[in-house]
């Protein structure tokens, strides 16, 4: 086939990037070479929209043995034993194909950790639909839980949690972002890097198919009404093999043949093959005639843009060949040596004696392209001021039920029921609470982790939610006792090349940075992924935060039931009332104006270290942040799950009530505490410079406002718990 | 006490169920399917997971391995034989247990605590248990156990079944059939009683911070069963 400008623009490939490849090369490509540049040069791998912003952010600490760059980032839990997690989404495919979709996201996660030669002890997953109204949202929820169930299930790693969101800005792109995170021995890690010349490219795992061909450029660009067609381009992911593959891996790893290992994902044999030439500053030969096919009669270009999953490729010592080729036949997967590593600084790729490509992998790495898109500001929204007379025409506890039974905020146990959340046996904080948790085996440690977005705080305001992001994560993991160490971003927005989404994304990643700098909480992996927009409609913002944090002694645990009756509630931090973006203002009041909650970096660091200092002390019985709807929300949860109830007092504030109880100022949490120990947490509390106040005292069964207004637990439960199931059945 | 797992290619509950086995006092081998014999037990548990990714139909690949020979004629020579989970369909699969497990009710995979009541206790594995009711949990996406009437009068007749799904007072009723199993039954036993199968699994609940501590209970009893 005859290359040129227009098959290069078919290709996803921009005009003057097309004449790029022409100069580099120093002569026109062949079909073989296009579509390598095209996987290498697309959004998805490549970055060329983001690289100059991402930069910026903070990646380093004390804690981190690897940040971005590799499969996942790595940080150091003690004792030898360290942690490697990253996030990843799994958009446009799931949009078209929502079972495979999700699926593959989370199969393609999986191998980003075991590929470093950590096991997977945990999955997460943040999942963003359109409106509940919109007709597709239904199956498209069900087909994502499915597939995220099917794979991780199967895999025996347990999903220990996860966040469910809603809005009518995903109806024509929904958001599938996939969490793992692994254990591995420091001394144990494995890395992508090619070195040494001469040493054996072996393929393993499952054969080579046409499925997902041009899958990394489908993800670099916007839908239209065509979608349909795009559906040869999703993966399909079979867990089993992969099951196979991470104990296989593990096995090789266990001994000292490989040099490097990198797994095949998003534009499979391509990507992998010249990022770890790229890495080691190596070439690399391939005969394609050894690469194991599914399909008869595949081609050097079919062959080298599939995305079939569960495979790898490993560079070799010299000499292991058969001690590798003996673990993968037991384990009844392909192995096969495929090329080796050169001093050329190419890949150069031979298919039935011929050379079919030849190409300087600087000119795909290096040299692709970087853009410094052009950008739009946004301005801080001026406050929304609603008349107070409005609020009277509300009761409390009517606006509690509707917010309860909200799909933002309802209870997502219709969900995370489908995954398998035990598995491993060391799961000690189920879906469900602020953050999941897993014992790190055999030891006293425990490890929690969460996932969280803010859409309409981003869409809002992008700094401010960027870091109010960051914050949340921060707040979940100390709310169940664990020290924040680490995160990794996925960061979700339209098109590039519209200023405004540009803007968004722009300002969300320095609200990310500054958050993340302050709270000491760096950012040690990532995923970036534009184009979420269908023909001129983007998504809103929603940069979503993968934390994770460590529990010394898994004793020391706190999860957010209220425990005991005549036990204390006090909150700590501040509520002065801010109502804009709040959930109470969007669904109760229909109002979208104002800007979202400021974060006080200063008072989110102070106000969670002090928290973690009390629970270090045994004071705190439960613990649970506040977050969407507000003290009341936060409350009702504790009550439901711990089967109690409150008598909260009267209120002293010169704030009207429902402003009291629905404003979502941050870096707030809600503590049960012992009568007894009322006045050493206060002293502590006051010693630190953290506000608090009392809100009231655990009853049974029923919570009570202002001496009068009453209503059971029972009742809020059911709002809180039933609204999903009936929606989906 | 010796007890053996077997692992099939898509077994993940083996390693559990090691732990298991190992923190109530039994000396447990890890036994790959592609093997010939059975190291000397006196346990064989065949552990949850999806063996060959439940493909063609749940545990029939297993089902054919070259170990389960050794399994089959040790449990025909009286042998004790625990399947969880996947291992249950296993055991269906090879005709040592009656009936079949179709796929869950509401057709999906369910994983929560459930509460399970003694049907018999003249058996290896349930003599002796002080309590009838247990809170164990599942995990499955095809735990519907089903037969024919009457192989269903033939396992009520000869005190086959193991145990029910019921509330936490113990009433086996509908409401509580997380999966659509006929008469709630959650695990049965062969005639001879040898043979257990059944979808919750014990090895979730081995202590405090897990689910709970009635598998503790259940591993207790049976190792003092068997010595």
């Amino acid at each position: 086939m005859l290359v040129n400008e227009k098959v290069a623009i078919e290709h996803g490939l921009k005009a003057d990037e097309y004449k790029k490849i022409c100069d580099l090369l120093k002569r026109t490509p062949n079909i073989t070479e296009l579509g390598i540049f095209s996987a290498m040069w697309n959004e998805h791998c490549s970055y060329k929209s983001s690289r100059l912003h991402l930069k910026k952010l903070p990646t380093e600490g004390k804690k981190v043995i690897q940040g971005p760059g590799e499969n996942a980032g790595v940080i150091d839990i003690e004792d030898g034993d360290a942690i490697v997690f990253k996030i990843e989404s799994h958009n446009h495919p799931s949009f078209i194909e929502p079972y495979q979709g999700a699926a593959t996201g989370v199969g393609g996660i999986m191998r980003d950790v075991f590929t470093m030669g950590a096991r997977p002890i945990a999955n997460l997953n943040s999942i963003h639909f359109g409106s509940t109204q919109n007709k597709k949202t239904k199956n498209l929820l069900r087909g994502v839980v499915h597939g995220i169930g099917g794979y991780g299930n199967c895999m025996g790693v347990p999903t220990i949690a996860g966040q469910t969101a809603f809005d009518s800005s995903y109806n024509g792109n929904i958001l599938v972002n996939a969490m793992t995170v692994g254990l591995v021995k420091k001394n144990k890690i494995f890395y992508s890097k090619a070195a040494g010349l001469d040493k054996p490219v072996i393929y393993v795992g499952s054969k080579t198919g046409r499925d997902g061909i041009h899958g990394a450029s489908m993800a670099s660009a916007s839908f239209d009404e065509k979608i349909e067609e795009k559906k040869p381009t999703v993966q399909v992911g079979d867990p089993f093999t992969e099951k196979l593959l991470l104990e296989a891996c593990l096995e090789l790893m266990a001994g000292d043949s490989i040099i490097a290992i990198q797994d095949m994902g998003a534009a499979g044999l391509t990507s992998s093959s010249i990022e770890m030439a790229s890495k080691g500053n190596l070439g690399i030969e391939i005969n394609l005639n050894k690469v194991p096919c599914r399909e008869s009669k595949m081609t050097p270009y079919e062959i080298m843009l599939s995305e079939s999953q569960e495979r790898m490729l490993i560079i070799l010592e010299n000499g292991k060949e058969n001690l590798a080729k003996k673990i993968f036949d037991k384990w009844n997967l392909d192995f096969s040596i495929i090329g080796k590593t050169t001093n050329t600084k190419n890949i150069e790729l031979f298919f039935d004696n011929k050379q079919v490509a030849n190409i300087p992998v600087s000119t795909l790495v290096e040299n692709s392209p970087m853009y410094d898109r052009k950008w739009k500001k946004a301005k801080l929204p001026k406050k929304n001021i609603i008349k107070k007379e409005v609020y009277n025409e509300f009761k409390i506890q009517d606006i509690l039920k509707k917010i309860l039974s909200n799909p933002n905020v309802c209870s997502k146990e219709w969900i995370w029921q489908q995954y398998d959340h035990t598995v491993m046996g060391d799961t000690i904080q189920k879906p469900g609470g602020d953050s999941g948790v897993v014992r790190i085996h055999g030891t006293n440690k425990a490890i929690a982790a969460t996932v969280d977005s803010s859409a309409s705080y981003c869409w809002a305001h992008p700094l401010t939610g960027g870091k109010q992001v960051v914050a949340e994560s921060w707040r979940n993991l100390i709310s169940v006792g664990a020290t924040p160490v680490a995160v990794t971003n996925c960061l979700n927005f339209g098109s590039p090349e519209n200023e405004d989404n540009m803007g968004e994304f722009v300002e969300c990643v320095q609200g990310i940075g500054e958050a993340s700098k302050y709270l000491n909480f760096p950012i040690v992996s990532g995923n970036v992924s534009f184009y979420n927009q269908t023909k001129e409609v983007g998504i809103k913002p929603t940069p979503t935060i993968g934390g994770v944090g460590l529990i010394k002694d898994y004793e020391k645990m706190v999860s957010m039931d209220f425990k005991e009756i005549d036990n204390l509630v006090l909150i700590i931090g501040k509520t002065e009332g801010h109502i804009d973006q709040s959930i109470f203002a969007r669904v109760v009041l229909d109002e979208k104006k104002g800007p979202p909650p400021e974060i006080n970096l200063f008072n989110e660091k102070n106000n969670g270290e002090s928290l973690l200092n009390l629970i270090e002390k045994d004071f705190i019985k439960s613990a649970h942040d506040v977050s969407l709807g507000g003290i009341i929300t936060a409350v009702t949860k504790m009550c439901i799950k711990g089967s109690k109830g409150i008598k909260l007092k009267k209120t002293k504030n010169l704030i009207h009530d429902i402003t009291y109880f629905f404003a979502e100022d941050q870096g707030r949490y809600i503590i049960e505490i012992s009568p007894k120990d009322l006045k050493e947490v206060t002293k502590i509390l006051n010693k630190n410079s953290v506000y608090h106040e009392e809100l009231g005292v655990i009853i049974d069964n029923k919570i009570i406002f202002n001496d009068k207004t009453n209503v059971t637990i029972d009742e809020l439960k059911s709002y809180y718990t039933n609204w999903l199931t009936d929606y989906m059945n | 006490m010796k007890s053996s797992v077997i692992t099939f290619p898509g077994s993940n509950c083996d390693r559990d169920m090691d732990v298991a086995l190992k923190k109530f006092g039994f000396k447990n081998k890890m036994v790959w399917h592609d093997d010939n014999e059975l190291p000397k037990s006196d346990l064989v548990v065949l552990p949850g997971g999806f063996s060959y990714g439940d493909y063609l139909r749940c545990g029939s690949m297993a089902s054919k391995s070259k170990i389960m020979h050794s399994v089959i004629n040790f449990a025909k020579s009286g042998g004790l034989v625990v399947g969880i989970c996947n291992g249950f369909q296993i055991l269906v699969e090879t005709g040592l247990l009656p009936g079949v497990l179709l796929r869950n009710k509401y057709l999906e995979f369910i994983c929560k605590n459930v509460f399970i009541k003694v049907g018999h206790k003249e058996n290896p594995f349930f003599k002796n248990l002080e309590k009838n009711i247990f809170e164990f949990h599942i995990a499955h996406n095809e735990g519907n156990f089903f037969c024919t009437k009457d192989q269903l009068k033939e396992i009520e007749d000869n005190k086959q079944i193991a145990i029910y799904y019921c509330d936490k007072e113990g009433h086996i009723d509908e409401q509580f059939n997380p999966n659509g199993s006929i008469k709630n039954i959650a695990g049965i036993l062969n005639k001879e009683k040898n043979v257990l199968g059944m979808m919750p699994h014990p090895e979730r609940m081995i202590d405090q911070s897990l689910s709970g501590e009635d598998g503790s209970l259940f591993f207790k009893n049976l190792i003092n069963n068997i010595k």
